[in-house]
This record gives structure tokens, sequence and C-alpha cells, in this order.
């Protein structure tokens, strides 16, 4: 463990959580947990428990909304679902990573020189 | 507006914990079920599905505390968290925190008390727009108190319009007697009140707005003018019910019909500016033509331009006042005036200055003391605590956690000790503005201000922290290890810790000690005051002011009616049953007084530029009511207008004379002096020095006159009863009444008051300097015993020991009180040596008083030794008391 998993930047997890939920719709914790795992083709460290840190963040934030319901085998669960304003917070936040990510992918692609002189 | 939103959801989440708590269990438990569900459907045992679930979901307690982090107000619930536990924890420790409070509210509340004072008095500028702009001007002191401080109306216009340096200048009539005013209300009878005369533009240029209707303008004070008054807060609220529309309304004042023009603002007190613990009521405007010939009678106080200097309004002021003249038409009188400007707020409190300096640091001591003593108690206690804090850290509390907590309990302790220190301060500080008789300036406007409340309570609040806080460092910071295992005597922290408790101790007994001397140096100085021979008899006297009026003819005919009616009033008041003497005069000693010019020796030339002996007209009989001694003799009622003119001298001016005119055996008795006008006057006889300006200080020079043959300023009748003087009021006030139906409800004031009113800025700051000596020497008693007490406790095995190897309970109960005692000689020392230092300070406080007085500096040492002894006996007889068996099995 450890090294071969890739620890999460500080608000990538509330990142992955607001697409899982514009992607899955509605949603509960467990299920969220699971389909970031899924995705990410268990290649991040997530333990499971800290999803509800990011969700009650997100609700605080009012970017999420929450309410209980049943699951498909009659369990009781929070189902979180996103919010137009969360869709909005999305839709920056991807911006801005596909911005930072390219920008670093030529940062890194850039070839050793020679100093000048 | 999205940190508005979420940080409104955040406290939404930290007031509903319990229900946001449970519903977060709910979810947990339904993911971890879900988990379980799914691992169960790939094919795990259900054992292993369960591991496996938790294993994903990670530490649940971490995800939750994680949660609520995200949730609420994390520290804000830590912080709660350990205020819960601090207050079971002082609640548990009931006496400690009562005493820490009270040491810590007695403290501040001292502290914040003169802290307003000083600030008041001493840093704040006086009350009025531009303060620093105002000066007060007279020449430099002198003997003669106010009436050289003084200029008559051709000497205000001249200076008025020969200086430069002045926006403008104003003044007041400084010989208005107190209960000077008699106020007629419908038919009741008069009601007596002071009032001053002052020149009209008095208000504008202080700046003082009145609270209603207008202030004094030139009209009011021309001649013919119709009569006008203000009136102050005060006077208008007791009097006239606060009526809302008194503004225009007239009565019937001093037998005038008198129109109320304006009443002024609660915040301007005449006296307490000018008259230091005098109630002046009311306000009139002075007509300055009508005074023209009446000699030196205003004092002067100007508004210095924008931008002109104290030395330049100097400068101007020495160059004018040599033109000044006391009558502009006698060129003579031209020519003897100074005029020096200082700035009024110095002239107001400058001469507390010192006072307060003392005052202050006395309080600073206090303040030192119980922090000591409070740093002491929490040493104690976290000594006590030790053990807690270690098996706390044990379990996993960090050193952070611990020592914050402790902040919490120093923040709590302290913040309660501010609370407490402040009710009293306010307490301390509204009885203060009651003190009506106290001569202290600007009494009336104490308060708690902002700046007084903040700066204190936040140097009170430093010092407990730290003083609270060090021990507690210390703690936590012990070795783990041993703490857990120091459980013995005479182990290594336990010594330290007694060794730091010692220093405090010690430290606090120096103070004390320091504090008591001083405190003893000003009593023995106000002793020395009390018993200063005044020139007269306070006790078993009292005086009442007396109206009287008459319509003269010519000023013989005046000088007959006014003599026949004292002497009409003099004989029925003697007549009362219990008068042993009485008389009149117009101006009581350590009141106020004038002087009129330098009659001196016949024949001989006055030297230039002296000023003349303060003046007094009486009756016959003054001086035995006063109790004042006579050489030569009394007026009689037939020294009339026409017969020879007498006066009294007093012994100063006697011996002053006397360098000139060289009587034979020195005594002036039966010599003629040339009066100011040229006239012949006798001194019929030499009379004792009175003190006239304070009961401290030299006598000046003084001069009576008989009413026979001048006219007094007011008529203030003196009786002397062997009965106590409170009990003739009645009697004599119904017997002046009978003789005159328009004699107001007059005050019956005791002589003593007089005295008591001149002695009281002294007795009060004794007093206080006194009661903080005596709180600092409770609070070292206080720390003696904690210190001693806890030694003992922490010793029971080591005396039981001693005990039962063949020590007495005598050798026992000896050596605890040894080390008592050593505490406390160490601490008188260092107190002593301090005290020298200190006394040497305030040598110029005291009172025919040696900074080095022996019995000053003995008896607080006694005093405190005293104290310690006692502080130690009761641990001492309780360590007697072990009993080795208990004690040596208790380990």
């Amino acid at each position: 463990m450890g090294d071969s998993k890739l620890d999460l930047l500080q608000g990538t997890l509330d990142l992955m959580v607001l697409q899982t939920l514009a992607a899955m719709g509605k949603q509960h914790g467990y299920g969220i947990a699971r389909r970031i795992e899924q995705v990410s083709g268990d290649e991040i460290l997530l333990n499971q428990g800290t999803i509800y840190a990011s969700l009650v963040r997100l609700q605080q934030r009012e970017w999420i909304d929450a309410e209980w319901g049943t699951s498909d085998n009659n369990r009781r669960a929070k189902y979180y679902s996103i919010t137009p304003s969360g869709r909005r917070q999305l839709a920056r936040d991807a911006a801005y990573w596909q911005r930072l990510t390219s920008v670093m992918g030529r940062m890194l692609a850039m070839p050793a020189e020679e100093s000048v002189r | 507006m999205r940190n508005l939103r979420e940080a409104r959801n955040r406290i939404r989440a930290f007031l509903r914990k319990e229900p946001h708590d449970a519903e977060l269990q709910a979810e947990i438990a339904a993911h971890l079920e879900m988990a379980v569900d799914e691992n169960l459907r790939r094919g795990f045992s259900p054992h292993e599905a369960r591991r496996q679930a938790l294993i994903r979901f990670g530490h649940v307690d971490t995800a939750k505390f994680k949660q609520r982090e995200a949730r609420g107000l994390m520290q804000l619930d830590i912080f709660l968290q350990d205020l819960r536990y601090t207050l079971r924890s002082l609640g548990r420790d009931r006496g400690f925190t009562l005493v820490a409070v009270l040491i810590l509210a007695l403290g501040i509340g001292a502290n914040v008390a003169v802290f307003s004072v000083v600030n008041t008095l001493l840093l704040r500028p006086l009350p009025f727009p531009n303060s620093q702009q105002l000066v007060w001007i007279a020449p430099p002191p002198t003997k003669c108190g106010i009436s050289c401080a003084t200029y008559s109306s051709d000497g205000y216009d001249t200076f008025r319009a020969g200086t430069h340096s002045f926006q403008d200048v104003t003044g007041y009539f400084a010989f208005d007697t107190i209960n000077n005013l008699s106020l007629t209300m419908g038919a009741g009878a008069p009601i007596q009140a002071t009032s001053i005369e002052v020149i009209a533009n008095f208000f504008q240029l202080l700046g003082v707005q009145p609270a209603m209707g207008r202030a004094f303008n030139l009209d009011d004070a021309r001649d013919g003018a119709a009569p006008v008054v203000l009136l102050s807060d005060a006077w208008w609220r007791s009097r006239f019910n606060a009526d809302p529309n008194i503004v225009g309304k007239a009565y019937d004042m001093n037998g005038h019909l008198t129109t109320i023009i304006g009443v002024l603002p609660p915040s301007f007190d005449f006296g307490a500016f000018f008259s230091p613990g005098t109630k002046i009521d009311a306000l009139t405007p002075l007509n300055l033509n009508a005074t023209r010939n009446e000699g030196n009678i205003v004092t002067f106080i100007g508004r210095l331009k924008p931008g002109v200097t104290l030395a330049q309004a100097q400068q101007d002021a020495a160059i004018v006042a040599p033109r000044l003249c006391n009558n502009a038409k006698v060129p003579e009188s031209c020519g003897n005036y100074q005029a020096v400007p200082v700035p009024l707020k110095s002239y107001i409190s400058g001469k507390l200055r010192r006072s307060l300096v003392v005052l202050w640091s006395a309080v600073g001591g206090i303040l030192l003391i119980a922090c000591v003593n409070l740093s002491n108690l929490l040493l104690a206690r976290a000594a006590a605590r030790s053990k807690e804090f270690a098996m706390r850290s044990a379990l996993g509390a960090t050193r952070s956690r611990i020592v914050r907590q402790l902040l919490i309990e120093s923040l709590l302790l302290s913040g309660a000790g501010a609370i407490g220190g402040l009710i009293l301060a306010a307490a301390l500080l509204g009885w203060l503005g009651h003190q009506g008789s106290i001569a202290l300036p600007m009494l009336n406007v104490l308060h708690i201000d902002a700046v007084a409340l903040g700066w204190t309570v936040l140097i009170a609040v430093f010092a407990a922290i730290f003083f609270g806080l060090v021990p507690g460092l210390r703690m936590a910071s012990g070795n783990l290890q041993e703490t857990l295992k120091d459980s013995g005597p005479g182990s290594g922290m336990g010594r330290k810790h007694e060794r730091l408790r010692a220093t405090l101790v010690v430290t606090e007994v120096a103070l004390a000690c320091v504090l008591l001397v001083g405190a003893g140096l000003l009593l023995r100085s106000f002793l020395k005051v009390l018993d200063v021979d005044l020139g007269f008899e306070p006790q078993h006297a009292a005086t009442v002011m007396v109206d009287y009026s008459y319509h003269a003819k010519s000023r013989e005919d005046a000088l007959q009616q006014q003599t026949h009616i004292f002497q009409r009033v003099i004989a029925r008041v003697s007549a009362i049953p219990g008068i042993q003497a009485a008389g009149i005069a117009d101006f009581l000693p350590l009141s106020q007084n004038r002087s009129w010019g330098l009659p001196f020796p016949k024949g001989v030339k006055p030297p230039a530029g002296m000023s003349g002996p303060l003046v007094y007209v009486i009756t016959p009989g003054y001086m035995r009511a006063m109790g004042t001694s006579i050489r030569g003799r009394d007026f009689q009622w037939d020294d009339g207008p026409t017969s020879t003119n007498v006066v009294l001298i007093n012994k100063s001016y006697e011996r002053f004379l006397n360098q000139f005119a060289n009587w034979p055996d020195g005594s002036a008795v039966g010599h003629i002096l040339a009066d100011d006008g040229g006239q012949d006057v006798l001194v019929a006889g030499v009379v004792e020095d009175v003190h006239e300006e304070g009961t401290e200080g030299d006598t000046g020079w003084q001069i009576y006159y008989p009413v026979s043959q001048q006219f007094p300023n007011a008529a203030q009748l003196v009786i002397r009863t062997a009965l106590p003087p409170a009990s003739m009021a009645t009697s004599v006030l119904t017997t002046l009444r009978e003789l005159n139906p328009k004699q107001p409800m007059a005050e019956f004031r005791s002589i003593q008051t007089l005295v008591d009113h001149a002695n009281s800025p002294r007795r009060f700051f004794m007093v206080l300097v006194a009661s903080f000596a005596a709180l600092g020497l409770a609070l070292a008693a206080l720390g003696i015993y904690g210190v001693i007490s806890y030694s003992v406790t922490q010793r029971t095995q080591e005396i039981g020991l001693r005990m039962a190897l063949g020590a007495s309970m005598a050798q026992v109960q000896r050596s605890v009180l040894a080390r008592t005692l050593r505490l406390a000689v160490i601490g008188i020392v260092l107190g002593g040596i301090a005290s020298l230092a200190v006394s040497r300070a305030i040598s110029s406080l005291l009172f025919h008083t040696a900074p080095g007085d022996p019995i000053a500096l003995l008896v607080p040492v006694f005093l405190i030794g005293t104290v310690a002894l006692l502080a130690g006996y009761l641990p001492a007889r309780r360590a007697a008391s072990v009993n080795p068996t208990i004690a040596l099995r208790n380990n």
C-alpha cells in the first residue's frame, strides 16, 4: 500500500463527489464512494469514511442536497443530489482542473536545455 | 456570499449537534450494511464480509471527527468542552475559586477605581472644548490666598484690552460666600443656596452650552439689567423638580424678581472645577461697573489664541500686568500687579499630582500582591493536580490541550475577578461621586470610562494569565514518569515548588511592608495635622448665615443700622440657654478671605509691592465664640462710626509691623496704624494666628475691623455651646426668624466641618492608602498561611517520622513557626530597605513627619511579624497534632 496509490490533493475529493453526482444523479454515500473507486480504477487512496466530511462540506455550501430514502435492497440511506449551484461550481472547478492539468502537462513535457550563453 | 451561507450553516449545525450526530451514525451504519451486503454477494464469508467493509471504510471515529470538523465549529466545541471541564473542577474546589476571584476582584477593583480618578484628574484633558487653550491667570503663589489671586474691574478691562495672546479673558467674583442666595418660592420660608457671579463671557470662553435656555450675554451684566440666573443641573433637579419649562420663569431671589434663563448641563459643576467640595447652585452675571470701587474681586481665566504657546502668553501677561490699576482713577493703586498664566488643568489638579501618583503606585502594589497571591494559590493547586495532568497526558492528551485548559482556567478566574472588580470599582466611584464634602476637584464627573476600563482590565487579565499560566506550564512540562512516581515527601519537584512559593511569599511580605510603611507615614502626618493649633477651637462651635437688610441715608446711618441689627441678633441668640458666646464675621477661617491694603505704623513708609493682611469684619464676641484669645481688648458695641477707629491684628502681623515700628516690648496694642486711605486706626488688641488657607502651612497676616466701622460682605453667626452644636440649630434658627421673617431656613454647620473640609484631601488619600495597606497585609497573611499550611500537609509523613523518633509537639510547632518567621523576616528586611527609598520619595506629602520616622517604620514591621506568626501558628498547631502512627501508615 501507500506508494502505489495516489494521495488525494486538497479539494479533489469534493470535485469527484460533485462529478459523480452530476453523472449518476441521486446517490447515497456508499454508492458515491464505490463509484469513485471504480472509476479511478482503485488507483487512489480513499478511506470510504472520509467521503462523509466531503459530503457535509458540499451540503454546507449548498452545492448538494440530501434526503433520506430507501435503497434497492430496502435499506434506509441518505441520498444526495447535485443542486443547480453545485452544477455551476462543478463547471468552474472542472474548467480550472483542465487548465491546470494541461499547463502541468506542458511544464513536465518541457525538454531539458543547456543554459544560455 | 458563499462563505456567509457556509458560516450560517455551520453555526446551525453547531447548535443542532445531537440530531446531526445521530443522522451521521445512521448513515455510517447504512454504509457498512450496504458494503457487507455487496461483499456477501461477492461470496465472502459473513465474518470476512464485515471485516473487509470495515477496512475499506477506515477508522470510524476518524471519519466522524472529520465530518464534525467540516460540519460545525470544531474549535468552539473543544473550547466548550474545556470550559465545562474547568467549571466543573473549579466548582469542586469552591474555596479556592472564591478566594482567587475575591483576591483578583479586590486588586482589579482598586486599580480600576484609582485609575479612573487618576485619568480624570491627571491624564484626561479638562472636559471643555480645546481645553489645552484654557489658562488660569494669577500672580505667583504668595502668603495671602485667593485675595492676591484676584484683580479689580479696572484691572480686568486693562488686561483684556492690553494682551494679544488671548482669544478672550473671563473670570468670576471670588468673594461670594456660601449660602449667599435666598430663594423665596410661594409663601414658604426662603431657601438658602449658593450662587457665584461670573463675567458675562464666562460660558462662551469655557465652551459650555447650557442644557436648556441660553448663557449670559453682555446685556445681562449692564447697569440696571434685569436680574437673571442660570441653574446648576443638580439644583434644577432638587429644587425645581427638573421642570422642563423652567426657562423664562421668575422667582424672588435676594428680594429681586430674577428670571431663570437656562439650566447648565450635568457635566458642568462650577464647584467641581473652581471650588472643590462646595456645592454651587446657581450662577449670575457679574456687573463689573458695580464692583469698580471694590478693589480686587475677580479671578482671571483666559483662552489662548490658536497657536499661541504658554510661554508667549506668559511674556504677554508679564508686559501688561504692571499697567493694571486697582482703581484707574487712583494713580497710586497702579503697578502692583503680577499675572502669570498657567494651564487651567494644572491649577485645578496640579497640586494633587504627587498624591495621585502615590495612590496609583499603592494600588499597583496591591495588584502585584494579588497576582503573586494568585500565582501562589495556582501553584499549590497545580502541585495538587500534577498527578491528574500526568494521568491525562499518559492517556493521550497533548501538551497544548493541557496548557489550553490551564489558560481557560486562568482566563475564567481572571474574567470573574475582573467582573467583580468592575462592580467594586463602580460602587467605589459612585460613592466618591457623592462625597460632596471632599475638597477634591471633579469627583462628581468620575466614572469608569472606556480607556480606564480597557486599560486596567487588560493589565489585570494579562497579569492573571501570566501568573496563572507560569505555574501551569511548570506543571505540564514536568517529567511524566517522575510526577507519577513522586508521591513521597522530599522528592525533587515538591522541593522546587516550595522554593518558588517561598520566593513569592517573601515578595508579598516585602510589598505589604512597603505599603504599610507608606500608610503609616501618611497616618502620622494626618494625626500631626489634626494636632495643629488652628488658632481657634473648632469643637462646640457652629455657624449659620444671617440674613439682614436696611435702608440707609448715609454711610454713618448704614453703619449704625447694621450695628443695631447685629447687636440685637447677638443679644437674643446669647440669651438662648446653652449658648456660651455668639458673634458675627463676614468670612470664616478655612473658607474665603480677601485683603484691602497694608495698614502700617504711623509715620513709617511701607515697603513697595507688599500685599496686605487678610481682612475680616466682625462683631464683638466673635473671637470668644471662635475660641481665639485676645491680648488687649475685644471690640465693643460703642466703638461707633464716630468714635476712634479700632482694629485687631494677629500676632504674625504684629511681628512684621514691629520690625518697622520697634514698639517698646514689641506689642502693637494701643498703637496707631495708618490705613490705606490715610485714616488712623488704633490697635485695640492682638489675636492668635488663625489658620486661614489650610490647616497645614504657615498662617499669614490678618486684620479685623468692627461692623460698627466697616461693612461686612455677609453675616455668618458663630455660636459656642457646651452642648452638641447640632442640638442648638432649631432654637437659633427660630430666634433668627423671629427677628427677621425673611431669614431663610439656613444650613447650620459646625465649625468642625470647616476643618474637616480643609483636611479632607489628606484624609481621603490617607484612608485610601491605609486601606490598600491593610488589604496588602491581609493578602500577605493569606500567602504565608497558604505556603506554610501546604508545606505542613506535604510533610505530614516527615513530621510523623520525626515525632516517632522522639521530637516533642513543641519542637515540631517551633520548627514550623521558625520557618514562617524566616520567610517573614526576609520579606520584612527587603521591604524595609525598599520602604526607606519609598518614604524618601513621598517625603513631600508628609507633614511634620520625617521619612525615617521610627514609629512609622517599626509599627508595620511589628504588625507584619505578628500577622505572619498568627498565619503560621494555625498550620503549626496542625503539625503538632499529627499522629505519628496514622501519618506513617498513610503512605
